[in-house]
């Protein structure tokens, strides 16, 4: 079988408007402010450059940031997808009131978040004061740092998967029941390769709020250099100290390594995408 | 219907806003540090009482309080400061030298270098002093854990960090045995918040840390917040006297056509009366008067200055605080 090649004359009008339009609001609104961060880092000369964005200190926060950020995500997705699941498959009591709850960290204030977070897993909170005997401390060190993106970053996941699992055709399933499959091959080999591609969105959107999170890990980061500190802190110390050059050469880098992560992810959907279809 | 509505709204707004003008009212926006909270409520309270004695005329005090070093940022930023009441003499040295915002000179316009108040640090404990903290030494001891915001954005911290050198040069002599022991105590701190006041909460609401490092003033006001049967203020044999300055803010003054309420409003501050307002919060009076007259309120502790220990603000903040300073060095050192 061979792709269909896009035909030059578009059979839905206003091709050429809407295109503007959208290049025009997404440089506005995306682009120039990227590029006015863009242009402060030249600032530098490119040694310097390097030697901002390389520093020891500055390359721990970016591990902390991109491996707590990537863990969360990972996180969010299993228990995201569990969620959504039951929102959709099951009918229970209270089912409309738990729906609502998962937006709750959409709407409040993250330093908010950050603050309560921290009260529960401090060693004299709820959390904190169980988990303290065991010898397991959350607040204040990386663990909460992934604690406070968990709860940022598992609403994206439920949202984007939870359309998908309500419109997935119920004649699949019935069709497979027919011939024979067992549950768990209906999930394996049905449900979840359709789920992938809304799970990568979740994935992506949790992952890209949490990379750039400030207001609630900062309350229960601990923030010690080397161990706590984000690179969002980073920036904003250095912007404190006056040092424009300095933060905006590390907001750039974190910048293109996230949108590189972020251009992955949409790679594998594409083929992802691809390889559906080509089935 | 609703374009009348509409008028009469408008019609009021106007009368309102022109309204304070007309019956003499004056703003003020003093930008200050993190605790600095409850002296300015008490302070402006008397000042508002004063100025409407003296002139007839009401004035408005809005407060702003953060870290110190992030307050200065803002007020370069455009916060239209009329007068900022800083941590450290720095960062209002970084208004005049990066903002152009008042003359370089400005410390020497009011009286005793611009300090009205000075204060010290001390140490906070839990109830009982379960560890036995008695002097500086002790918080570098194992299972003692130590609480201090970060010093690159926290005037107080700085305070805290040079506290500490100052008392290490005193006892082992040297600049490198000075960093040694610095290196220790901030191994010993869990947590770096930002401000003080942040610190000050970490401390006591999330009861992390067996020991705050704090201004005195803001250790008097937890153990009068959170009762005396909670905390206990340790007070170190040697520690440094700490100077928060205040100052006129030119350039927004000048456009605000504040600058005379402002004026008085920072020279209130060397009445008797302020001075007094100043010990009832715990902050040390600089009038030399009225300390003789509040001094048993305060401990008894050996007290050295900046100058006499590191030099200038410029100095200090370039070889300890910026970026590669020594304090960076310490983490580095640490990690690897």
């Amino acid at each position: 079988m061979t792709r269909a090649v896009v035909p030059a004359s578009r059979v839905i009008p206003g091709f050429g408007m809407t295109l503007g339009v959208t290049v025009t609001y997404v440089g506005l609104v995306v682009l120039l402010p990227l590029v006015a961060v863009a242009v402060h880092a030249w600032q530098l000369s490119v040694a310097d450059f390097w030697r901002v964005v390389t520093a020891p200190r500055v390359m721990a926060a970016y591990r902390l940031s991109f491996g707590a950020a990537l863990f969360s995500a990972s996180v969010s997705v299993a228990f995201g997808l569990l969620v959504a699941w039951v929102l959709v498959r099951y009918e229970f009591f209270g089912r409309q009131l738990l729906d609502a709850l998962v937006d709750l960290p959409f709407a409040l204030p993250t330093a908010v978040a950050g603050i309560s977070l921290a009260a529960i897993y401090a060693p004299n909170g709820w959390i904190g004061a169980i988990l303290q005997p065991l010898g397991w401390r959350v607040a204040f060190t990386p663990v909460g740092i992934v604690v406070a993106l968990v709860f940022i970053g598992f609403p994206f996941v439920v949202r984007t998967t939870q359309p998908v699992l309500a419109a997935l055709a119920k004649e699949l399933e019935e069709a497979a029941t027919t011939l024979g499959a067992s549950r768990w091959q209906i999930f394996q080999r049905i449900i979840f390769p359709c789920l992938i591609p809304a799970l990568l969105t979740g994935f992506s959107l949790a992952f890209a709020r949490a990379v750039g999170e400030y207001g609630s890990v900062i309350f229960i980061a601990g923030n010690l250099p080397f161990v706590s500190e984000i690179v969002p802190l980073v920036i904003v110390t250095k912007l404190e100290q006056f040092d424009q050059a300095g933060a905006t050469a590390v907001a750039v880098t974190m910048l293109m390594m996230a949108f590189l992560i972020l251009l992955g992810i949409h790679g594998i959907q594409w083929h992802l995408r691809r390889t559906l279809q080509m089935k | 219907m609703v374009q009348q509505r509409l008028l009469i709204v408008g019609v009021l707004m106007i009368v309102l806003l022109r309204g304070g003008v007309v019956h003499g009212q004056d703003t003020l926006l003093n930008v200050s540090y993190d605790p600095t909270r409850e002296l300015y409520q008490a302070f402006n309270e008397a000042f508002t009482k004063h100025w409407l004695q003296s002139t007839g005329r009401t004035v408005s005090i809005k407060q702003s309080h953060g870290g110190s070093g992030r307050q200065a940022r803002a007020v370069i930023d455009g916060l239209q400061a009329d007068v900022v009441t800083l941590a450290l003499a720095d960062d209002i040295d970084l208004l005049a030298r990066r903002g152009g915002l008042l003359p370089v000179h400005w410390q020497s316009r009011l009286p005793r270098r611009s300090v009205p108040y000075t204060s010290t640090i001390v140490f906070l404990v839990r109830h009982g002093n379960p560890k036995n903290i008695r002097d500086w030494d002790d918080l570098i001891q194992p299972e003692v854990s130590v609480l201090t915001p970060n010093p690159k954005t926290s005037g107080g911290a700085r305070w805290n960090y040079l506290a500490a050198w100052g008392y290490a040069r005193k006892k082992f002599g040297s600049e490198e045995k000075a960093q040694a022991f610095v290196r220790a105590l901030f191994q010993r701190v869990p947590v770096l918040d930002s401000g003080a006041r942040g610190a000050t909460m970490t401390f006591v609401e999330r009861g992390i840390g067996d020991v705050l490092l704090a201004w005195e003033n803001e250790a008097y006001l937890a153990l009068r917040e959170f009762g005396p049967g909670k905390f206990s203020i340790v007070v170190p044999s040697v520690s440094i006297l700490t100077e928060p300055p205040v100052a006129l803010v030119d350039q927004v003054v000048d456009q605000h056509g504040t600058r005379k309420v402002a004026q008085a409003y920072l020279q209130f501050w060397y009445t008797t009366q302020a001075q007094e307002i100043a010990a009832k919060n715990h902050y040390r009076p600089t009038d030399p008067a009225v300390l003789r007259r509040v001094q048993s309120e305060f401990s008894k502790l050996k007290l050295f200055t900046l100058q006499e220990m590191f030099g200038e603000w410029s100095e200090v903040q370039r070889k300890h605080f910026a970026d590669g300073g020594l304090f960076d060095q310490m983490y580095l050192k640490a990690a690897q």
